[in-house]
């Protein structure tokens, strides 16, 4: 009885796999296509003729390739200006983001100092306020001390909204660089400080790398704040939003791939350390 | 050259006293082990040797220089870790190269010095990989080479076997106590694997809970510990003790009776005694056999004798069966008497 019962439980186990797996990746790529399909249009827009925009039925295929529509974009005033000023904007936010949060982080991960948690916790609640309650008496402040209207002051509010993540991002970075490494380094006659060049930095190099792309992109792709704190040095995003009602809709297509190439560099580079944040095993 | 001294050396963990005032000369040349439990402080007192530990009071000296409050670099230590903590970013020639190049060595010297380390220790083939296509030995040799190239004077390892298979361990034991003979640097080993001790060690300091409870040359650990602890935590099996109780210079157990430590009346008293130092015939001693544990080159018997069992190391080739009973007869030079009380060993007429 045992013998012919088993066969019939393990077909009926591959018919639960199955179901799971038909489960599994079914939700997969319903999850894919919800970011994916937005994008492919988009990206199918931004490179057809500018009227193609317009057509109905839509052809879900770039029948009429162009780059008309992506140059008219470029082209426009106030493009080239705002993307340059999101550039500089976005490599401040590098420098003074990383500068003080990666010495913070390295402090959370190597030191059990007073307050230690209470740091932590700070750290995340920073991102409690939103920004648009926070942006009224920021832009006064700024007109007060003389930052509105300045990339500085941009720079400034963007390293504080991606600062709690680099922080926390770094901390991980440098917990997973053994202590003993940089003790290591130490005996055989580093300073404390020599250790943490020679060693701990060049390992964590790749994790810092990955914030500093999170920190770009965080402020490449930041409206609100943008816009608010400035009139006429906008970032691109700021720019573009500024000009929404006077513009065609293949000027917002175009402008809207043109604002997601980063991202997708982003993702490439970022997906490994990502894991590590928030996937098993932390 | 280079001796080591701890003197009154106290460290403080928030609540908890990690040592508690070591005293300690390590003379130069000489291997030392620091050997304990986890928690005794073994380690801690390395660390506070290596300068990576601040300590909370006392000196510790390196040769004729107190060093107590120096950083690692300007100690003139070496260490090998735990984890071995090779370096992942640097290939093995540029960490045996590590600590001669912050030494601000010639370029030439490097290479020589690098070399000479690779060959002591058979790393010669892996020069050009990186730590992560060697092996945990391998990667463990590339710590300790690291290590000696410097010419640091004293050598300082922290359970440098304690990541590798059993059979590996045991090789790489020999060879660590080889490189000693070879190098002659001052070493202070930490570990908590006795064998490893009373393999390597000239001499051991044992530790409990933050103290040196006993320091002296492995036979000596051996064949007379201090206290009950160090009977206990060395030898495997460990020794056996006996209750019994003083009476006009004999000792009464729970139905034996023997010659004992004179001027102790009335006193509790621990019998230790190795396993091996038990002979089988006539004795003091009756007991049952409880289990009889082959074990090739002998066997091991646990004796029940009265209230206490015993084990008994006894010749391969007899046989014996539960349940049989056994006269035994413990060899009176090798008796250590203990005071039940306090767990210190009464002192010795010999």
């Amino acid at each position: 009885m045992t013998a012919a019962s088993a066969p019939a439980k393990r077909a009926s186990l591959t018919r639960r796999t199955v179901i799971d797996r038909v489960l599994l990746y079914g939700a997969a790529i319903f999850l894919a296509a919800w970011t994916l399909v937005p994008i492919y249009l988009i990206a199918v827009a931004a490179f057809s003729e500018s009227l193609a925009v317009y057509d109905f039925p839509k052809s879900l295929l770039p029948t009429q390739f162009s780059t008309d529509t992506m140059s008219f974009f470029v082209n426009s005033t106030g493009v080239l200006p705002s993307v340059k000023n999101s550039i500089i904007v976005a490599l401040g936010t590098i420098v003074l983001s990383l500068a003080i949060g990666a010495p913070a982080g390295y402090a959370l991960a190597r030191f059990r100092f007073p307050g230690r948690d209470m740091f932590h916790l700070a750290v995340l609640s920073s991102k409690m306020f939103p920004i648009a309650i926070l942006s009224i008496p920021l832009a006064v402040a700024f007109i007060g001390i003389g930052l509105y209207d300045t990339l500085l002051g941009v720079v400034i509010i963007h390293s504080a909204m991606v600062l709690p993540f680099v922080v926390i991002v770094t901390a991980g970075v440098f917990y997973s660089v053994s202590r003993e490494l940089e003790e290591a380094a130490m005996t055989l006659g580093t300073s404390r400080f020599g250790a943490f060049m020679r060693v701990a930095l060049p390992l964590a190099l790749p994790g810092l790398a990955a914030a500093a792309i999170f920190a770009f992109v965080s402020s490449w792709n930041e409206v609100f704040a943008a816009t608010i704190l400035t009139v006429r040095e906008r970032t691109l995003p700021a720019h573009i939003l500024a000009t929404l009602n006077q513009s065609p809709l293949y000027f917002k297509f175009a402008g809207g791939f043109f604002m997601i190439i980063p991202s997708l560099f982003f993702i490439f580079f970022m997906r490994k350390y990502l894991f590590n944040l928030w996937g098993p095993g932390r | 050259m280079a001796s080591v001294a701890f003197e009154a050396v106290r460290k403080v963990f928030g609540k908890t006293t990690a040592l508690k005032d070591i005293d300690l000369v390590i003379r130069d040349g000489e291997f030392m082990v620091l050997l304990g439990p986890s928690g005794c402080g073994k380690t801690t007192l390395l660390r506070c040797l290596a300068g990576l530990e601040r300590i909370d009071g006392g000196t510790v000296r390196i040769g004729d220089r107190e060093v107590s409050d120096l950083p690692p670099r300007d100690r003139n230590i070496a260490m090998v870790f735990q984890s071995y903590a090779v370096f992942p970013h640097m290939k093995v020639y540029d960490n045996i190269a590590f600590g001669l190049r912050m030494r601000k060595k010639t370029k030439p010297e490097i290479e020589k010095r690098v070399r000479e380390g690779a060959a002591l220790l058979q790393l010669e083939p892996y020069l050009d990989r990186y730590p992560a296509q060697l092996s945990g030995g391998q990667r463990q040799r590339v710590a300790v080479a690291r290590a000696i190239v410097t010419d640091a004077p004293v050598l300082l390892m922290d359970e440098p076997l304690s990541n590798l298979d059993a059979l590996l361990r045991l090789h790489a034991r020999a060879e660590l106590k080889r490189l000693h003979t070879d190098v002659k640097r001052t070493t202070v080993y930490v570990t908590h694997d006795q064998i490893e001790a009373l393999s390597m060690g000239d001499r051991i300091a044992v530790m409990k809970d933050g103290e040196i409870v006993q320091v002296d040359t492995p036979v000596v650990l051996y064949d007379r510990p201090a206290s009950v602890f160090v009977g206990s935590f060395i030898g495997s099996p460990p020794m056996n003790f006996m209750r019994a109780v003083a009476k006009d210079g004999t000792a009464v157990g729970d139905g034996w009776q023997i010659a004992g430590p004179p001027g102790m009346d009335g006193r509790a008293l621990l019998l230790g005694i190795r396993p091996e130092n038990i002979r089988i015939g006539e004795g003091p001693f009756r007991g049952r056999v409880v289990v009889a544990e082959p074990l090739g080159s002998h066997t091991l018997l646990t004796v029940k004798i009265g209230g206490d069992s015993l084990k008994v190391v006894a010749p391969a080739d007899d046989v014996f069966k539960p349940d049989q009973m056994l006269q035994l007869a413990p060899e009176p030079h090798k008796i250590r008497w203990m005071d039940e009380t306090t767990g210190g060993a009464v002192a010795a007429p010999n």
